[in-house]
């Protein structure tokens, strides 16, 4: 199979950031990214937007208005909508039509900006991306309160524990400190996040990913033009999809996310890879209790041991598997569209080994798993240098 | 507690449940007080909620039927912060309940505290008017 590569990243600053339109925001990532891969948009085929909820800032086709501003016109625009996993789906589609030869290289950008509206409306806004007939209307579940019954399975078939929980924001913190375009750059404690207050029992503030805007961007090339255009190319090099229930009721198991174990599945036997091989991994924490799941989904522990395994330190870089050492959607913050992209150019950093004070020492091999809704949409990728 | 989603702020009907849907009888059976599903002619498939069409088989060929009520609690939450139209109802519980006949459905938990609230206990439907006159369904421990 031909391959992609990607050959330029970078990353708005993360945060409340009144101070830009989301299109503006958009552009900051684009523009860092163009001048890492030193190409311009004239080098480039095609434009492929993540953006999650048009209700959180009232401008239908987003994907349009950021291909317009960041000069992208006349060539052809894509928009992946897949709730908090639409980035990820936007690299996915530029990678299949590189595969595929119908462009050469292609503009990846994902972007969100969420603190227009206020937090009421915006729960309200996320929220319907749950079943909204048969769940969200009749019960006002809202969406941290999917994650509370997945947490709330978790801590009675595995023992799983509120300090575990807990474990995971206080090591996204710590990282988040070493990011300069983290969101939230504060040090907690297991005991300032068990204090904090409750959201949807189990979960409370601490457990729960940020609120917040910004963009990222990458440029995806096929393997002949990336060698033309860099020496240092990160290769996706492994790609996983699957979908899961919207419905809760649907669902045939609450003990992980089949979606994302089917997503790892695939992506390992693509890149001819294990867990055990990865280096670097960044996961989707929108809530404590989805770090802990994804350990489990991704092998990197057994079903049931995902709280064991952050408590004993072993996402921390020193452990066994490096893990959301940007800070995670927990301190990083979560702007929906953008994060999956902000993965991929974390992991592409990490990689070529730009990351600083968080640089996993060596790391040659990476993956980004990337959930929309509640596990309703999973994404794994593999990178490699 | 009402449920303030079945009517906007002026009492008119919206365009979500119980309207615009071909298991519009569901909403009709809850005035009876009964708790009804639909069953797959073909494969015999259970739903509840219901659904006119069984994706399995492809077939719309589907029979409504009663269910006990009864179930188990799987799982639950508590909310404290809501969405907008929820959150004069603060805190509530919400419980995914695993039905007598198989199937599981994501209800509100009611008139149970939260130290009762169990993994694994037994819980009956109740049925509950809302300001609007429509009726709709909870569970309570049983």
């Amino acid at each position: 199979m031909k391959r992609v590569a990607i050959v330029g990243a970078g990353c708005s600053k993360f945060g409340k950031r009144e101070d830009a339109s989301m299109q503006e925001l958009a552009f900051e990532a684009v523009k860092k990214a163009l001048d890492d891969a030193e190409v311009t948009t004239a080098d480039l085929d095609a434009t492929f937007v993540g953006n999650a909820n048009q209700f959180l800032t009232n401008q239908a086709q987003p994907g349009a208005l950021v291909t317009d501003y960041v000069g992208m016109n006349p060539k052809p625009s894509y928009t992946v909508v897949d709730a908090c996993s639409s980035g990820s789906g936007a690299l996915r589609a530029a990678w299949a039509s590189i595969c595929s030869g119908l462009h050469d290289t292609a503009l990846v950008c994902g972007v969100e900006k969420m603190t227009e509206i206020s937090t009421a409306k915006m729960t309200e806004a996320l929220g319907r991306a749950g079943d909204t007939r048969w769940e969200v209307l009749p019960t006002g579940i809202p969406n941290p309160g999917a994650y509370a019954l997945l947490a709330c399975v978790h801590m009675h078939e595995f023992g799983m524990t509120d300090r575990q929980l807990a474990s995971v924001a206080v090591k996204a913190h710590h990282y988040g400190m070493m990011n300069p375009l983290a969101h939230f750059q504060k040090k907690i404690t297991i005991e300032d996040a068990l204090k904090s207050r409750m959201i949807s029992y189990p979960l409370r503030l601490y457990d729960c990913s940020l609120v917040s805007d910004g963009s990222a961007a990458v440029i995806l090339a096929s393997e002949e033009k990336a060698k033309e255009m860099t020496d240092t190319p990160v290769f996706v090099d492994g790609l996983g999809a699957a979908t899961d229930t919207v419905a809760l009721h649907s669902r045939t198991s609450f003990t992980g996310l089949k979606c994302a174990e089917l997503a790892a599945k695939q992506a390992y036997k693509m890149a001819n890879v294990g867990p055990n091989d990865i280096n670097v991994a960044c996961v989707h924490d929108c809530f404590t209790i989805s770090e802990i799941i994804a350990y489990e989904s991704l092998g990197f522990c057994e079903r049931g041991q995902g709280g064991k395994f952050v408590e004993e330190g072993q996402s921390y870089i020193g452990g066994k598997i490096p893990t959301n050492v940007d800070g995670g959607l927990k301190s990083k913050g979560h702007p929906l569209g953008a994060t999956g992209v902000a993965m991929a150019v974390e992991i592409t950093k990490q990689l070529r080994g730009e990351c600083g004070q968080r640089q996993v020492p060596g790391a040659e091999i990476g993956l980004s798993h990337n959930l929309g809704m509640h596990g309703t949409h999973a994404y794994v990728h593999i990178y490699r240098r | 507690m009402t449920t303030p989603m079945l009517s906007n702020k002026e009492g008119k009907k919206t365009t979500a449940a119980p309207y615009n849907t071909k298991v519009a009888g569901f909403f009709d059976s809850l005035k009876e007080n009964k708790l009804t599903g639909t069953r797959c002619v073909k494969c015999k498939t259970v739903y509840c909620p219901p659904r006119a069409d069984c994706s399995k088989c492809m077939t719309s060929e589907v029979e409504w039927f009663e269910l006990s009520g009864r179930g188990k609690l799987i799982a639950y939450t508590v909310v404290y912060v809501s969405p907008e139209t929820w959150e004069k109802f603060v805190p509530y519980a919400v419980a995914l309940i695993e039905l007598e006949e198989g199937p599981k459905i994501l209800a509100a938990l009611r008139d149970v505290k939260q130290e009762d609230i169990k993994v694994g206990m037994p819980v009956r439907v109740v049925y509950f008017e809302t300001p609007e006159g429509y009726t709709v369904y909870g569970f309570t421990k049983a």
